[in-house]
C-alpha cells in the first residue's frame, strides 16, 4: 500500500515524547560559557557614555563587549533582503553605538563563567543614555514635525509602492451603484514560538572555523548573512546548525544580531558562547508581524457585483528593517487582494513607516492575512449593505472553476482552484441556512448568535526565481536536494527545507519511499545543518511540499534513472525494457527477471561492473525553481454567541474547509490546520502587542500577552477539497499558513454579526470583552426585521 | 555564592548535590543532571513546559526552588517510561498531538498527572486542566484527543488488573 495519502504517525515523536529531543539550549559543548545582554530601556536615546569596569570585576566574567568593540571588529549592520525602488536602508547594528531606536535593543554583551553571572554583571553595566523624543505610532511618527529615527528616511517613510491600475479604479468608482468603506486596524502580533531563540557559538583558532548552533528556519540564509554580511569572513568558515526547533511561525527565518553577537564573543573569549532568550528578550527582540493602519473601499454595480477595490495602507516597519521585512506589507500583501473574487480593478498603496518598536517581519501568513481580512469584511459589509445574505454576494463574485489558470489585476495568476465548490462543503458542514434561522429565532429571544464567513486564498511556493528577482528578492526562492542511497539500498534524503514542527521526517519520508518502494524505516530526512545538507532556503511560507519535496522528487528521479541504467546492464537488456515495481527493476514481460533496488546499490558503490564509463555510487542533487507559485484556498466559518452583559465571545463552532491539493499525510494538514486556526482565533479575540506613547512594549510576558489556551478553542471540524495544482510534479500546495490566513475575519465577521442589532459596524481585533462591552453599553439593540 | 546540600529522588535514583539557593528546580534537572526534557519557555510560570511531578502532583518547576525539593521525589518525562512508551506518550503520537515537541514533556507530564487524579475525564475538564500549559502549534486538539485515547488505555488497564 502506497504512504503517501495516509495518516503515517509521526516518525520524530518518539524522541520529543521522551525527552530526547535536543534543541539548542539543551547542548552544551567543552568548556561552555554564557552571554546576557544589556538592552536599552528606551525607545528613543543618544548613548552618552558605556561604563563596563564594575561589571568587568563582577565574579566569573570573562568579557565586556559594546558597540566600539564591534565597530572595531568590522562587524557590518544587519542585511535586508528584499529591495523596493524607494526603500531606504537604515543601518541596523548588531551592538548600538550612538542612538538606540527601539526598547530591547542590544547595547552591550556579557559574558560569563555561568549564566546567573552573566546576568548578574549586565546589571552592572552602566550607560548614560540622552533619552530622546520617541515617534512610538505610526500616525504619530508621520504628522509633520514627527521627531526622526534615521537620517536616511526622511518623515519617517521607509518605502512608499503601490499596485494596480489607479485611473481604472477610480472609472470603476465613478460607475459604481454603491460603494462600501472601511477604516481597519490590523493589531501587531507577537509571533510567541513557546521554545525561546537560542544560539550558541564556538570558534576554532586553529582553523578559522566558527560553529553556530542556533534557532533557525533556514540554516543557509543565516550562514550566507552572518558570514558574508555581517562577520565578512567566507561562508565555508560559518558552519550553522538548527538542531531541533520548538516553533517558529516566521520568527526565526530572519538573522538576529544576538546570533552575531555570540560568534563575535565566542572568538573574543576563546570558547565557546551561549545565549538562551529570556520570554521578556523574545517579545522584546523577536521580529513582530502584522501592524497595519488601512482605509478600503469597494465599488459596487447595482446587481452587487465587484467593480473595484482601492486600498491605502499604512505599515508599521518598527525601527529598523527585518531581512524580508518590505516584502510583508507589499508583494506579499498587495498581490494578494483579489481573493477568491473577480475584481476588474484594483489598486493599493503602502507607506512603509519607521517607529521607535521592534522591527515587523513576516508571521504565520505574513501579508496574506491582512488582505484576506480586508476583502472578507468588507464583503460582509456590503451584503449588509445590499440587504443580501453574505453567502450570496460572496457566490455571486467568485472566479468560476473554468477561469484557471486566472490572471488577476494585481500581479498574480493563480494557478488552479475551485472555489464555489469548498464554499458549498464548508456551508453544508456547518448547516449554514439552518444556522441562520436559529440565529433569528435566539435573536427573537434576546441572544445573539453570529455566523462568519472566510473565503480565503494565500500564496506559497514563491517562485520562481526569476520572477521574484525582478520583485527585488536579493534570494533564488528554488530549493535543493540531495538523495543518497547507501550501498545497503538505505536512503538518506539531505534537504535544504527545514522542520520546526511540520512532521517532514514522515511526510518526505513517504513520499521517497513510495517512488523507490522501499519502506517508511528505510528512508532517513537529514536537515537544518549546513555541514551537511545542500545549499537551501529553509522553510517559510508554507514551501516544504510545493518547492523543498519537488526538489527531493526530481533527485530521486536521477537516481532512478541511473538505476535503472545499472539494473540494465546487469539484466543484459536495455533500461527501456525495465519496469520498476516495489523496488524491482523488472523485465517486462518476462516474469522472474529482475533486479533488486538494494542489490543495484550495492553494484553501484562495488563497481565491478558498471556500464561503461558510469561513475560508481548512487546519489543525485536536484534543485527545483517552480515555474509558479501555488494558491491553496477554503472557506471557514465560525459560530459565536456575544453576550451583551459582559462583551464576551463564545466560540460554538469552527467549520474549515482547506484545498491544498493531494494531501500527503492528512494527519498532519489537520494538525497545520488546526494550529493555523488557532493562532488566527487568536488574532481575532486576544492577542495584541502594545506599545505605550513613549514607545514601551507594555506585553512583555504571558501575564499582559493573551495567548490561547486550551480552554478557549472549540472542536474544529474540517472538510477538504481536492485541486491539484499543474506546477509541481505532486500537485501540491502549501497548508502551513492556510488557518491563520482564514480565521481571524471569519471570527470577526461572526461576531460583528452578532452584533448587528445594535447597529455596530466594526470593531478593530482583538476584540476582548472588555471592547465589546464598551461598544455596547450606549447601545440598544433594534428588534429584528 | 554559599552554597545548600540537597538530597532529591529523580525518576527513582538517589541524587546528592550542593546547590546555590537561588537555583530553580528547572535548571538543577537541566543542567545539574542533564535532563534537558524539562523545558524553559517562559519564566514566569505561565506556559507550563517545565511541568514535572513532585511527589505525585504537578508542578511547574520554574516556580520551585531546587532545595523545595529536598527530601522528595521527582518524575520527569524521561521517567515516564522506562521501556517503550506510556499511554499517555503513546496518545500524543496516535493523534498527532505535538508538532514541534517544545512544549510537549511538560503537556505529557500535566496530562499524566491529570489521569492519575481523574481518569474519566469530561473534555471541558480535560481543556480546563491543561490551562495553563501553552502549545503553540497543535491548537490543542490533538492533544486533548490524546488525553481521551490515553485516559481509555489507562482504564482499560486498570480494569484488567
Amino acid at each position: 500500500m502506497p504512504y503517501v495519502g495516509q495518516a503515517v504517525k509521526r516518525k520524530e515523536d518518539y524522541r520529543f515524547l521522551t525527552g530526547r529531543g535536543a534543541y539548542t539550549d539543551d547542548l552544551t559543548l567543552p568548556g561552555m560559557v554564557h552571554a546576557a545582554f544589556v538592552r536599552s530601556p528606551y525607545a528613543h536615546a543618544r548613548i552618552r557614555a558605556i561604563r563596563t569596569e564594575a561589571a568587568l570585576k563582577a565574579p566569573g566574567v570573562l568579557a565586556v563587549l559594546t558597540g566600539e568593540d564591534f565597530a572595531r571588529e568590522g562587524v557590518k549592520p544587519m542585511p535586508v533582503g528584499w529591495l523596493l525602488p524607494t526603500l531606504k536602508i537604515p543601518p541596523r547594528p548588531v551592538v548600538a553605538k550612538d542612538e538606540v531606536h527601539h526598547v530591547g535593543e542590544i547595547v552591550a554583551v556579557v559574558v560569563a563563567e555561568t549564566r546567573a553571572q552573566a546576568e548578574d554583571a549586565a546589571l552592572l553595566v552602566e550607560v548614560d543614555y540622552e533619552p530622546l523624543s520617541p515617534a512610538a505610532d505610526l500616525r504619530k511618527a508621520l504628522a509633520p514635525g514627527a521627531p526622526e529615527l534615521h537620517p536616511e528616511a526622511p518623515g519617517n517613510v521607509a518605502f512608499t509602492w503601490e499596485i494596480g491600475d489607479e485611473k481604472a479604479v477610480e472609472e470603476a468608482f465613478a460607475k459604481a451603484h454603491k460603494v462600501v468603506r472601511l477604516s481597519l486596524r490590523q493589531q501587531r502580533l507577537i509571533p510567541n514560538a513557546i521554545e525561546p531563540r537560542a544560539s550558541l557559538a564556538a570558534y576554532n583558532p586553529g582553523t578559522g572555523e566558527y560553529t553556530l548552533y542556533t534557532t533557525s528556519q533556514n540554516p543557509h540564509v543565516h550562514r550566507l548573512m552572518h558570514a558574508a554580511f555581517i562577520l565578512g569572513i567566507p561562508e565555508p568558515k560559518l558552519r550553522v546548525v538548527a538542531p531541533d526547533v520548538g516553533g517558529a511561525f516566521g520568527s526565526k527565518i530572519f538573522p538576529y544580531p544576538e546570533e552575531a553577537a555570540v560568534l563575535v564573543a565566542a572568538r573574543q573569549v576563546g570558547r565557546p558562547v551561549k545565549w538562551a532568550a529570556r520570554r521578556t528578550e523574545s517579545f522584546l527582540m523577536d521580529a513582530h508581524g502584522r501592524d497595519h493602519e488601512t482605509e478600503a473601499e469597494m465599488a459596487f454595480d447595482a446587481e452587487g457585483r465587484v467593480l473595484g477595490l482601492r486600498v491605502r495602507t499604512l505599515a508599521n516597519m518598527g525601527a529598523y528593517l527585518s531581512l524580508f521585512a518590505p516584502a510583508i506589507p507589499t508583494y506579499l500583501y498587495g498581490t494578494l487582494l483579489s481573493g477568491q473574487y473577480r475584481i476588474p480593478a484594483i489598486y493599493c498603496h503602502v507607506t512603509g513607516v519607521f517607529t521607535n518598536t521592534t522591527p515587523v517581519d513576516a508571521y504565520r501568513g505574513a501579508g496574506r492575512p491582512e488582505a484576506s481580512y480586508i476583502l472578507e469584511r468588507l464583503m460582509d459589509l456590503a451584503a449588509e449593505e445590499f440587504g443580501v445574505d453574505p453567502a450570496d454576494l460572496r457566490r455571486k463574485n467568485f472566479i468560476p472553476k473554468d477561469a484557471f489558470p486566472y490572471a488577476t489585476p494585481v500581479a498574480l495568476v493563480y494557478d488552479s482552484g475551485n472555489y464555489e465548490e469548498a464554499f458549498q462543503k464548508a456551508l453544508e458542514l456547518v448547516g449554514y441556512w439552518n444556522l441562520r434561522k436559529e440565529q433569528a429565532e435566539l435573536r427573537a429571544k434576546g441572544r445573539y448568535l453570529g455566523i462568519g464567513l472566510s473565503c480565503y486564498i494565500e500564496a506559497c511556493g514563491l517562485a520562481p526565481s526569476k520572477v521574484v528577482g525582478q520583485l527585488g528578492a536579493q534570494a533564488g526562492l528554488w530549493e535543493s536536494a540531495l538523495v543518497r542511497v547507501a550501498p545497503t539500498g538505505k536512503v538518506e534524503v539531505y534537504t535544504g527545507s527545514h522542520s520546526h514542527g511540520q512532521g517532514h521526517e514522515t511526510a518526505f519520508s513517504q513520499v521517497v519511499a513510495d517512488l523507490l518502494g522501499v519502506s517508511l524505516e528505510d528512508v532517513e530526512i537529514v536537515h537544518g545543518d549546513t555541514g551537511r545538507i545542500p545549499f537551501g532556503m529553509g522553510t517559510y511560507g508554507s514551501r516544504s511540499a510545493p518547492v523543498g519535496l519537488s526538489a527531493v522528487v526530481r533527485a530521486v528521479e536521477k537516481v532512478l534513472d541511473k538505476a535503472r541504467r545499472i539494473a540494465a546492464h546487469l539484466l543484459e537488456v536495455a533500461p527501456e525494457d525495465l519496469e520498476y515495481r516495489e523496488g524491482r527493476f523488472e523485465v517486462k514481460g518476462v516474469p522472474g527477471k529482475a533486479k533488486g533496488f538494494q542489490e543495484v546499490a550495492l553494484q553501484a558503490y562495488l563497481a565491478h561492473n558498471l556500464p561503461e564509463g558510469m561513475e560508481p555510487g548512487l546519489e543525485a542533487t536536484a534543485f527545483f525553481d517552480p515555474s509558479n507559485f501555488v494558491f491553496p484556498f477554503g472557506t471557514h466559518v465560525a459560530v459565536v454567541e456575544v453576550f451583551p452583559e459582559t462583551g464576551e465571545v463564545k466560540l460554538l463552532r469552527y467549520v474549515a474547509v482547506d484545498d491544498c491539493g493531494p494531501q500527503i499525510n492528512p494527519l498532519l494538514v489537520k494538525g497545520q490546520v488546526e494550529g493555523g486556526v488557532v493562532q488566527g482565533i487568536a488574532q481575532a479575540l486576544l492577542e495584541e502587542g502594545v506599545y505605550d506613547e513613549n514607545g514601551q512594549l507594555l506585553t512583555t510576558s504571558y501575564m499582559e500577552y493573551a495567548m490561547p489556551r486550551a480552554a478557549h478553542i472549540p472542536r474544529i471540524e474540517h472538510g477538504h477539497t481536492v485541486t491539484p495544482s499543474p506546477v509541481n510534479p505532486l500537485g501540491v500546495k502549501g497548508i502551513g499558513e492556510a488557518g491563520t490566513i482564514a480565521a481571524a475575519q471569519a471570527v470577526v465577521n461572526a461576531v460583528m454579526d452578532a452584533l448587528r442589532p445594535f447597529g455596530v459596524r466594526h470593531l478593530d481585533m482583538p476584540l476582548t470583552p472588555e471592547k465589546i462591552w464598551r461598544a455596547l453599553r450606549d447601545r440598544v439593540p433594534v428588534a429584528a426585521d | 555564592m554559599e552554597r545548600v546540600a540537597i538530597q532529591v529522588r529523580v525518576n527513582g535514583v538517589e541524587h546528592r548535590h550542593e546547590v546555590e539557593p537561588r537555583t530553580l528546580l528547572v535548571h538543577y534537572l537541566r543542567e545539574t543532571l542533564g535532563l534537558t526534557g524539562t523545558h524553559v519557555g517562559c519564566d514566569t510560570s505561565q506556559c507550563g513546559a517545565c511541568t514535572v511531578l513532585l511527589d505525585g502532583k504537578a508542578v511547574k518547576s520554574c516556580t520551585l526552588f531546587a532545595v523545595q525539593a529536598d527530601g522528595r521525589e521527582v518524575l520527569t518525562v524521561e521517567g515516564l517510561s522506562q521501556d517503550g512508551l506510556h499511554p499517555v506518550q503513546e496518545g500524543f503520537r496516535e493523534k498527532h498531538g505535538l508538532q514541534c515537541g517544545f512544549c510537549t514533556p511538560g503537556m505529557v507530564m500535566a496530562a499524566y498527572a491529570l489521569l492519575q487524579e481523574n481518569p474519566n475525564p469530561t473534555e471541558e475538564e480535560v481543556r480546563h486542566y491543561l490551562e495553563g500549559n501553552l502549545c503553540r502549534c497543535t491548537g490543542y486538539q490533538g492533544i486533548v484527543e490524546a488525553v481521551f485515547w490515553a485516559a481509555e488505555r489507562m482504564r482499560a488497564a486498570q480494569a484488567a488488573d
